[in-house]
């Protein structure tokens, strides 16, 4: 099982170990940090590096290397998954997972490291749980330890930790009950030189706040659930229910949670909600390109495609861009060779587009390689997939809740090929 | 006010403040002092001294406090074990808290506590908590038990902790059931024959149901265990895939592989006719493909994995072609593993699509990127036939853009192309030789001297091209040395007029100059070839080359059945069996799929040849460019034959070049006493020079090419003569014909055989690349025989077997060399003896009958050991008169007497003697006293020591004492073995 935990900053120093069995010295790290050196970008450092003794297993988050150590036969994606429990754990108690935050509150990070793995065995990763082993810290509580001396450690064996909805703790009150629920789906696409698609597919996720007073029974439906055909639940959703009648029926988390993650594959027809046209042109012997872009809605269902940041990583040979914009603004950095066009809102009346020259270094040969064009956006109000809540019901509690259902679309992986 | 406050105290005499501050009377100080003590300690300062002052901190009544006292000890408490006992009071104490938490804290804590002292107070608190009333204190417990396996396993035997665990399996709660899941696996992997997880239908019931209730990571464990059962039936088998599916829908990506896994290896016993097996398959897809929209690390390891489930079964994914589409931002380490996949799911229906991909690929930054992408697009040339004519054009496009390492990745697989499809694409060779002068790297020139020698009648100035190469021939690679001797060699035989001179200058390069015994050795059967016989040098040399298979890379069938069983695990990310790899595993259970139901039915059903296509129609893997020695027919570069069944080696061609490796050189060798033993392909640096110990005749008539070489004639005949009429001649397995003589001369008065072992497997499949040899030793009319059965379990042929003993007690080595005159096809086994001498050099060894053995084929040297009886070392004069028994007896100091007992032994004396007798242990008196037969018995080994031995025998007991003497009485032990195993064959 895992054996131990470093933490490892963008300069390469361990700021934090954990040994959950015997201490392996902090050493090992050095093959890490060799495979480190090797890639070319932070972020290509292989997730599973092989040493003599010990196999290192990482992942890169907010800038920080989470490296586990193991030493037999164990499934990587167990420890992956367990270490993005850690981050999110951090990021829910500490607001953000930063080195500083962790060094800033290390003795609970210590707490939480010990509580969440035993002996290598996971033992309690439920942030609800672990909030009521650990309370999370706050300035107010903070201060009050000080003054009274309490601790804010938990005396008490957390109720959801042996009950048959480890999930959720029992006695919660609220005084306003409510229950929100948000659809998000990011497009991913690959768009081809023509403007065709070459594939296109849609992560959704129904992220949940839900602040409801005791023990709440809650059933979602959707008007079309035959689009969700691949779709992961959170623990709390009854699958035999999903599965007969299309109907999620759950006892919900206290809080914050995510209740599910679908994916609308490749196969089925995705509407693309932006176009682009653009004329990125290189000519032989010259020392000048030509750069032309213009971006335009499609497919929106008369929303409006906000937030739009289009980048470009340009060929090295590029020195310089001068580029005019009929909106928003452009940085193009002479270093990374990375534009970046923040464009914000697209008016359909007005298309926003980026026109201009690039400068090549004299005597260069014309680069090889296209530039891709990345894309982000937002859409509000709408679900690209179609996707739409019927109504949500709740038993077993008499109050009436607050409910509301909000949807986005987002770019996810959205390239354009040039 | 925040922790960071903690690290800022980096003053000296911060110890001794920390320790003040320690022994405060006010909690709170005392509290902030031992958080200071941890902070240092989660950045690795050391601050052991405070041990006994933390310790007096624990007993508290504050929670908090008392978690990171523990936190402390568990991290100081091995190297303070002493004071660590000081705490035990404590925990025995919490152990009996009315809290449940304080209980489960101090089981937890105290089994962290890497200390044997502690570890004997642990028993009785723990034996109460694994029982105890409240679910969380036992399954804390449950975990409890697996460390203390790790620090001191037999105590927890002894305790029959394991027993209690195996209890808790049908503990009423699910989260038990899964944490004493996890503690029994974890046990049983450093006990692979333990049975400790004993795996019954009730038990698998037990934790579907469990399953269902406990937290994901409790799914994984019992699912991986899961993945361990084999179901009687195939009822069984549904019902569980059935109950495992919903698993599929669950956000923990380990879940969901670890229930791939165990549907893979279940599916494998499902009627492929069942309408169950197709919802299955359609069911496995959508969750794989899912895991690929999650963050980088995890797409890896799933993409490793979808690399094995794509060759077992392609038809899950068949459809799934986009998702594999690499973005031009994702990790390489993404990106290469897509590329992959996409090769292998290229088919007829999508090649279109990833054509255009892979072109648009082939111009991204990333040169490692780069060179797959070009590459790829040759594999898919190869792999589907009607888009080879789009690839070819693609790959020309590609190499005008002149970028250096495009041109020289696609010359490489060009020439995979030529190989595939002969005689329809050489129009582009004329570009290719443009490109001749930007080639640097060695793969790309030997492709490019390939091109041109295998199609010099073609290219006018072949020869030209050749000779500028040739320039630097000392400076190129071994690959390119070697690719130009046979590619100049090739122009020769098709332009005998012009290229005189130039052969004659590269085989003198290559025979001459060169240190290089691979390239001495081709450049000399090269000459004695044309310098004998032309005609036959031609039919060698230019011979026809068997098909290059389509897929590329494939993972052998059994390997990837293994693997198959380790979804999800770092052996699946690695493509190695975890034996190969994994320290903790002391001997891991190869792992194998279950059969499937029907009865033979995956053979018949027409199904299945798609579904299985991969393991029944075995293409060859290509093998590692490396292997250069293996082939002389040209064919270093391109992988060796097959398609379809493995071929019986008949294309005359290759045996003949077999047969100049070994039957011919062994023949010429055989004539004199003692062949030598071809060298294994290291550096030893022996070249064909073994002519000069043949009698040179004066008939000799040299050739124009030949002539001052000085080969022996019988050699060049031995070369020069028709190849397939080689093996026939020397297809007796046993060489020398001093041996046969022998074997007539003695087979007749030997009334018992000498006793040989079993064969035993002594080089299992799994690690020599395919290859299994098991094999025995014997002792046949007085020559030591190795015999041995190689059986070829990988899918290519497998050529040039060679063996090397290490140095031995006994100086055992080979007589001659190995006999497999013929290559090994896959699937074929063969029967080999190799006659062994005990003239090797001698080193002792640990234990005396120790022998390592070095065995090489065309693939690789694999290395084993075995073990021989000594028996096989008892000469036939073993004999002693009487009177020199007695005074040796007498000579030899007592100290060297050993006593042995043999037990369930039912011989009389009579018949005991003659077994013994067989096997070379002569009898020399018989005295009876008192009912107990007397034998006194004489032997002797190879190196000349006698060993004397006293064999008593008391009619109706079945155990015999035998007395052995000898002046090196290390051997005693390995004599009383044989006895043993003589006596009771």
């Amino acid at each position: 099982m895992i054996h131990s935990l470093f933490l490892v900053n963008a300069s390469g120093d361990i700021f934090l170990e954990k040994h959950w069995k015997s201490v392996v010295s902090r050493s090992v790290c050095d093959y890490f940090f060799e495979a480190q050196e090797r890639a070319t970008e932070p972020e290509n450092v292989p997730p599973v590096i092989p040493t003599p003794h010990h196999y290192l297993i990482s992942v890169l988050r907010h800038r920080i290397y989470f490296v586990a150590v193991i030493q037999s036969e164990v499934p990587p994606l167990f420890v992956i998954e367990f270490l993005h429990r850690v981050v999110d754990t951090f990021q829910d108690y500490f607001g953000v997972c930063t080195e500083a935050a962790i060094k800033d509150n290390v003795v609970v990070v210590y707490e939480l490291l010990e509580e969440m793995l035993d002996n290598g065995f996971p033992l309690a990763t439920e942030s609800n749980i672990l909030k009521e082993l650990i309370k999370p810290p706050t300035i107010l509580r903070t201060m009050v330890n000080t003054i009274t001396g309490s601790t804010n450690v938990g005396e008490q064996l957390p109720t959801g930790q042996l009950s048959v909805v480890p999930w959720r703790r029992t006695g919660v009150k609220y005084t306003n009950n409510e229950a929100y629920f948000d659809v998000v789906e990011e497009i991913d696409a690959i768009i081809d030189k023509s403007g065709s698609t070459i594939t296109a597919e849609i992560q959704g996720v129904i992220d949940a706040c839900v602040k409801l007073t005791g023990m709440p029974d809650l059933t979602l439906s959707f008007m079309n659930p035959r689009l969700l055909d691949d779709v992961s639940f959170h623990p709390c959703v009854r699958f035999k229910r999903w599965e007969a009648e299309r109907i999620l029926s759950f006892i919900p988390p206290d809080g914050n949670f995510r209740l599910l993650s679908y994916h609308v594959s490749s196969q089925n027809l995705v509407a693309i909600p932006v176009y682009v046209k653009h004329n990125i042109t290189f000519r032989e012997g010259s020392s000048q390109g030509r750069f032309d872009l213009t971006l335009g809605p499609k497919q929106t269902m008369g929303k409006a495609v906000e937030s739009v940041l289009v980048s470009s990583q340009l060929p090295r040979g590029v020195l310089n861009a001068n580029l005019n914009p009929s909106q928003g603004t452009y940085t193009f950095d002479p270093v990374t060779k990375m534009l970046s066009w923040d464009v914000g809102k697209i008016n359909p009346q007005k298309l926003p587009s980026l026109k201009g020259t690039m400068s090549l270094q004299a005597g260069a040969s014309k680069p090889d390689e296209n530039p891709s064009i990345n894309i982000q956006f937002k859409i509000q109000q709408m679900a690209i997939s179609g996707l739409k809540v019927n109504r949500l019901d709740m038993y077993g509690e008499k109050y009436k809740p607050f409910k509301g259902i909000k949807y986005m679309t987002k770019a996810g992986k959205f390239q354009v090929r040039t | 006010m925040t922790d960071s406050k903690y690290f800022t105290t980096t003053k000296k005499g911060e110890i001794f403040e920390l320790k003040a501050e320690l022994n405060s009377d006010k909690k709170e100080k005392k509290k902030e002092a031992v958080k200071k003590v941890i902070a240092s300690m989660t950045v690795g300062k050391d601050v052991s001294a405070l041990f006994p002052d933390v310790v007096n901190c624990m007993q508290t009544d504050n929670l908090e406090l008392k978690k990171l006292v523990y936190l402390y000890l568990m991290n100081y408490a091995k190297s303070q074990p002493d004071m660590a006992i000081m705490a035990v009071n404590t925990f025995v104490k919490d152990c009996e808290d009315p809290n449940p938490l304080i209980r489960a804290l101090a089981v937890r804590t105290m089994g962290c506590i890497r200390v044997d002292k502690i570890t004997e107070y642990l028993c009785e608190p723990l034996r109460k908590c694994l029982k105890d009333e409240d679910p969380y204190v036992r399954k804390t417990a449950a975990v409890c038990v697996a460390k203390l396996h790790d620090i001191n396993a037999q105590l927890v035997e002894d305790q029959g902790f394991l027993d209690t665990l195996k209890d808790l399996i049908s503990d009423s709660n699910p989260m038990v059931v899964a944490n004493a899941v996890a503690a029994l696996s974890e046990i049983a992997e450093s006990h692979p024959n333990s049975n400790l997880l004993d795996l019954n239908p009730q038990t698998i019931n037990k934790l579907l149901t469990a399953l269902n209730e406990c937290t994901e990571w409790g799914q994984i464990f019992i699912l991986d265990c899961l993945a361990n059962y084999t179901p009687r039936d195939d009822r069984e088998s549904q019902s569980i895939c059935e109950r495992v599916t919903p698993r599929l829908s669950h956000a923990n990506s380990a879940v969901v592989l670890s229930a791939v896994k165990v549907l893979m290896k279940f599916m494998e016993m499902l009627p492929k006719d069942l309408d169950y097996y197709g919802t299955l398959l359609k069911k496995l897809a959508p969750p794989l493909v899912t895991l690929l929209s999650a963050e980088p690390e995890l797409q890896y390891v799933a993409l490793r994995n979808i690399n094995l489930i794509v060759q077992r079964r392609p038809e899950i994914l068949k459809h799934e072609m986009k998702v594999f589409f690499v973005k031009y931002n994702d990790p390489i380490y993404v990106k290469l593993e897509k590329l992959d996949i996409m090769i292998r799911l290229a088919s007829q229906a999508n090649i279109a699509q990833v054509l255009a991909e892979l072109k648009e690929y082939a111009t991204e930054v990333d040169v490692d990127f780069v060179r797959k992408a070009v590459r790829a697009i040759g594999r898919c040339a190869i792999k589907v036939e009607q888009s080879a004519e789009r690839c070819v054009s693609t790959l020309l496009d590609l190499i005008q853009t002149k970028v250096n390492y495009v041109v020289q990745e696609a010359i490489v697989v060009i020439k995979d192309i030529f190989r595939k499809y002969p005689n329809k694409y050489e129009s582009v060779i004329a570009t290719l030789c443009e490109n001749l002068d930007s080639l640097d790297e060695p793969e790309a020139r030997a492709a490019m001297i390939w091109i041109v020698g295998e199609y010099a009648e073609r290219i006018d100035n072949a020869d030209e091209l050749l000779e500028s190469f040739l320039e630097g021939f000392h400076d190129e690679s071994t690959q390119v040395q070697l690719q130009l001797l046979t590619a100049i060699v090739k122009l020769f035989l098709k332009k005998p007029t012009e290229t005189q001179e130039l052969v004659q200058q590269v085989l003198s390069l290559a025979t001459q100059d060169s240190d290089n015994p691979d390239l001495r050795d081709r450049g000399y059967i090269y000459w004695r070839l044309l310098s004998t016989d032309p005609v036959a040098a031609k039919e060698v040399v230019l011979a026809e080359k068997p098909l290059i298979s389509e897929e590329t890379d494939l993972i052998e069938p059994t390997l990837l059945e293994e693997l198959i069983c380790h979804i999800g695990t770092l052996a699946s990310v690695y493509h190695k069996p975890p034996s190969a790899f994994v320290e903790g595993s002391r001997g891991v259970q190869h792992k194998r799929l279950p059969g499937s139901a029907g009865s033979g039915e995956s053979v018949d059903s027409p199904d299945t040849v798609s579904a299985a296509g991969v393991s029944e129609a075995p293409p060859a893997v290509i093998p590692s460019q490396g292997d250069l020695l293996g082939d002389l027919l040209n064919l270093d570069l391109t992988p060796p034959t097959t398609s379809g069944p493995p071929p019986v080696p008949s294309s005359g061609m290759q045996m003949g070049a077999m047969d100049l490796l070994g039957g011919g050189l062994d023949s010429l060798m055989g004539d004199e006493s003692e062949p030598p033993p071809i060298p294994l392909r290291t550096d030893t640096p022996q070249s064909p020079q073994l002519s000069h110990q043949s009698p040179s005749p004066p008939d000799y008539s040299p050739t124009e090419l030949g002539g001052d070489l000085g080969g022996s004639p019988a050699m060049g005949a031995a070369f020069g003569a028709p190849p397939a009429v080689m093996p026939a001649s020397f297809s007796a397995p046993v060489s020398g014909g001093l041996d046969d003589l022998f074997d007539l001369g003695g087979g007749v008065g030997m009334p018992m055989g000498a006793y040989s072992p079993p064969k035993t497997i002594w080089l299992p499949a799994m690690k020599a690349k395919g290859l299994e040899i098991s094999g025995t030793f014997a002792r046949r009319a007085g020559v030591i025989q190795m015999e041995m059965t190689l059986t070829n379990k990988a899918m290519s042929v497998m050529t040039d077997f060679a063996i090397q003993f290490n140095r031995n007690s006994f100086g055992l080595a080979p007589a001659g060399p190995l006999q497999v005159l013929t290559p090994l096809s896959p699937n074929q086994t063969i029967e080999v003896a190799l006659p062994l001498s005990t003239v090797g050099p001698v080193m002792k060894m640990e234990p005396l009958s120790n022998l390592q053995v070095a065995v090489k084929n065309n693939i690789d040297v694999f290395y084993f050991s075995c073990q021989y009886p000594i028996s096989m070392l008892f000469v036939e004069d073993g004999k002693m008169e009487r009177q020199v028994f007695l005074a040796t007896w007498k000579d030899i100091p007592n100290d060297n007497e050993a006593q042995f007992q043999i037990k369930d032994c039912h011989l009389n004396s009579d018949a005991a003697s003659n077994k013994l007798q067989g096997s070379n242990v002569f009898t020399i008196a018989k005295r009876t006293v008192e009912g107990q037969d007397m034998l006194y018995q004489s032997m002797k080994l190879t190196n000349g020591i006698w060993v004397l031995a006293e064999l008593r025998v008391q009619a109706g007991n079945p155990n015999y004492t035998i007395s052995l003497k000898c002046r090196a009485p290390e051997v005693s032990q390995c004599v009383f073995q044989s006895y043993e195993a003589i006596l009771k064959n």
